[in-house]
């Protein structure tokens, strides 16, 4: 079978400066696979490659056996593909909910005619997709949130915002970046819960993190990155004996 | 909870008709009537602008190019031509939005200062062939327009008319005309930004980052909302010009498309019925300060720089604030 997302030859120049050096990997539908590896590794550089905020410099990325080399971020969103961002990215002119419902924009499709007359089937959409929102709220642990100003909520509840917002898209995978940066070990316990919930939904769950009793506990398949190349490959306990592994940032 | 949603939507459309409907009482003269007729207009005008500007958050320092475009539109195809209005204000429409799609296309690509020097170009061109196509536009001296005919029935400000049997002059039928079309504005202004459609816009201004991650398509709700605020300014210019009988290419001038700005900014960018407050506050405050006339673009700078610094959130929504912390305080001591 081929991989969901496929990785080949990647390379991501910035000027002089390789980010991604000659990346090359596969991920199989319904695992969940990390990217770990030291600051400035290019792990996030990787991320914006795979969900086209960046434009490779050579390489191929393939989403379902389609190259995404001409697509934009919101046509690989339309091919499934949705992510979260270390920078959070929310909308701080609208509120909880409404950054949630903005993840439905694809399922919500409606005509200028259809808007400006506020139509019964566009009341009706907006009622289902509101209640929808209201239950992946719930789902990620923010549901007390519904109608808050997005700016007035704290930093952990917008990280399940935004968690909520991807998965209201009807993801096939979804790209987390350091979900669990400035999360302490009680919500990181939680977050790990939900990433687990995320899976066993069958969706496909990329990960960067530096929690390493996180990354290893939850993730089938992790790539090591170390200055924009890859170090290792492999299972949880291959990467663990792993002797590059260990010199290079496991610190052993 | 989405009962109350719908109640505050229709609250705030319920306390403009009331005061359309009792303003009346305090307009003793034809003058008083047809500056409250071009605050509605100008008022509608801005609630389009607010889309692009406040919600979107794109700028459009040129947009009183638009405005003119819809007044000339429609004064040459009913003087000139012989049309009827609502074929022309509609014509007109469609063809101000195909203009403000190709224009938008390309500039919107910009960001920030270059957005704007880009859409305070579109203005300046359009101005500039106001001005210099007389055999078309009368050119500086402008052009007369006809009267306003709705489907063979002709408004005009000198003309007198009976509604149910009650006699109104030209310009009370005109202030009910401008009524109506304001509260449709504003009624279409609320519809699109709840709305899919108002939250990907929105989202452009939130994050556009965020928005093209889940499958907006940015660039495509950029020109939307720019040909939708064009097309307000179009209908808009067109039922001015009618209004006023006469134009000048002054109606897509720089200062106007300064005023619209102003008028949003000052109002509350994002808030449809600050703007309208704007508009008001805006077109108000030249009739009070008539002595200093020639320091009025400097005024309009100043409250610009003034609301940005103190009010960033315009007007409308600070007053809401500072009252409903009022009332909230006044009522925890009774409590």
């Amino acid at each position: 079978m081929t991989a969901l997302v496929e990785v080949k030859g990647l390379d991501k120049a910035f000027g002089g400066v390789h980010a991604v050096e000659g990346v090359s990997f596969a991920v199989e539908a319904g695992q969940v696979y990390s990217v770990i590896g030291p600051n400035g590794a290019g792990k996030t550089t990787l991320f914006n490659l795979i969900t086209g905020l960046y434009i490779p410099t050579k390489g191929e990325i393939r989403l379902n056996g389609e190259s995404t080399a001409k697509l934009e971020p919101n046509q690989l969103a339309e091919r499934g593909m949705c992510r979260t961002f270390q920078q959070m990215q929310i909308c701080m002119n609208m509120t909880a909910i409404e950054n949630v419902m903005l993840g439905r924009h694809l399922q919500l499709k409606s005509t200028l005619f259809t808007t400006l007359f506020r139509l019964p089937s566009l009341r009706r959409n907006e009622a289902a997709a509101r209640k929808r929102a209201a239950e992946l709220m719930e789902y990620v642990g923010c549901g007390e949130y519904l109608d808050t100003e997005a700016s007035a909520m704290s930093y952990g509840a917008l990280k399940r915002l935004e968690i909520a917002r991807a998965l209201a898209a009807d993801p096939k995978v979804i790209l987390l970046d350091e979900p669990a940066a400035g999360l302490n070990a009680v919500e990181t316990a939680a977050l790990e819960e939900l990433i687990r919930k995320i899976a066993d939904q069958g969706i496909t769950v990329m990960l960067v993190e530096h929690d390493m009793k996180l990354v290893m506990g939850i993730s089938d398949r992790l790539l090591v990155l170390n200055y924009g190349r890859v170090l290792a490959e492999g299972t949880p306990e291959e990467i663990r004996q792993n002797p590059d592994v260990i010199a290079a940032y496991l610190g052993g | 909870m989405l009962n109350r949603f719908m109640q505050s939507r229709l609250r705030g459309m319920v306390i403009l008709a009331l005061i359309l409907i009792i303003l009346p009482v305090f307009l003793s003269n034809p003058f008083h009537y047809e500056l409250v007729i071009q605050m509605a207009i100008i008022a509608a005008t801005v609630v389009g602008l607010n889309l692009l500007v406040g919600f979107a958050g794109q700028i459009s320092l040129g947009h009183a190019g638009f405005f003119g475009l819809g007044a000339y539109f429609t004064g040459i195809a009913t003087g000139t031509y012989g049309w009827s209005s609502v074929p022309a204000l509609v014509v007109g429409a469609i063809t101000v939005g195909i203009i403000a799609w190709v224009v938008g296309r390309p500039i919107l690509r910009l960001k920030g200062h270059y957005l704007s020097m880009a859409t305070l170009a579109v203005g300046f061109i359009i101005a500039i062939i106001l001005n210099n196509e007389r055999a078309i536009t009368g050119g500086p001296d402008g052009m007369p327009v006809p009267a306003l005919d709705l489907f063979g029935w002709e408004l005009s400000t000198f003309g007198s008319y009976s509604l149910f049997g009650l006699e109104i002059s030209g310009v009370q039928a005109w202030y009910i005309l401008a009524s109506v079309v304001l509260l449709l504005a504003v009624w279409f202004a609320q519809n699109l930004i709840e709305s899919p459609i108002g939250r990907a816009l929105r989202s452009v201004k939130g994050s556009e980052v965020a928005a093209s991650v889940v499958g907006v398509d940015t660039a495509k709700y950029k020109s939307l909302v720019f040909v939708i605020s064009a097309i307000y300014a179009s209908v808009m210019g067109g039922l001015y010009a009618h209004f006023q009988g006469f134009i000048t290419p002054a109606v897509a001038s720089f200062e106007f498309s300064i005023l619209f700005i102003t008028m949003v900014v000052l109002g509350g960018m994002g808030s449809t019925f600050g703007v309208i407050l704007g508009a008001v506050v805006l077109k108000l405050l030249p009739q009070v300060l008539a002595d200093f006339q020639e320091l009025e673009t400097v005024m309009f700078g100043l409250i610009l720089m003034l609301t940005m610094i103190f009010m960033p959130k315009g007007l409308l929504p600070t007053l809401v604030a500072v009252v409903s912390r009022r009332f909230g305080k006044k009522a925890g001591g009774e409590a």
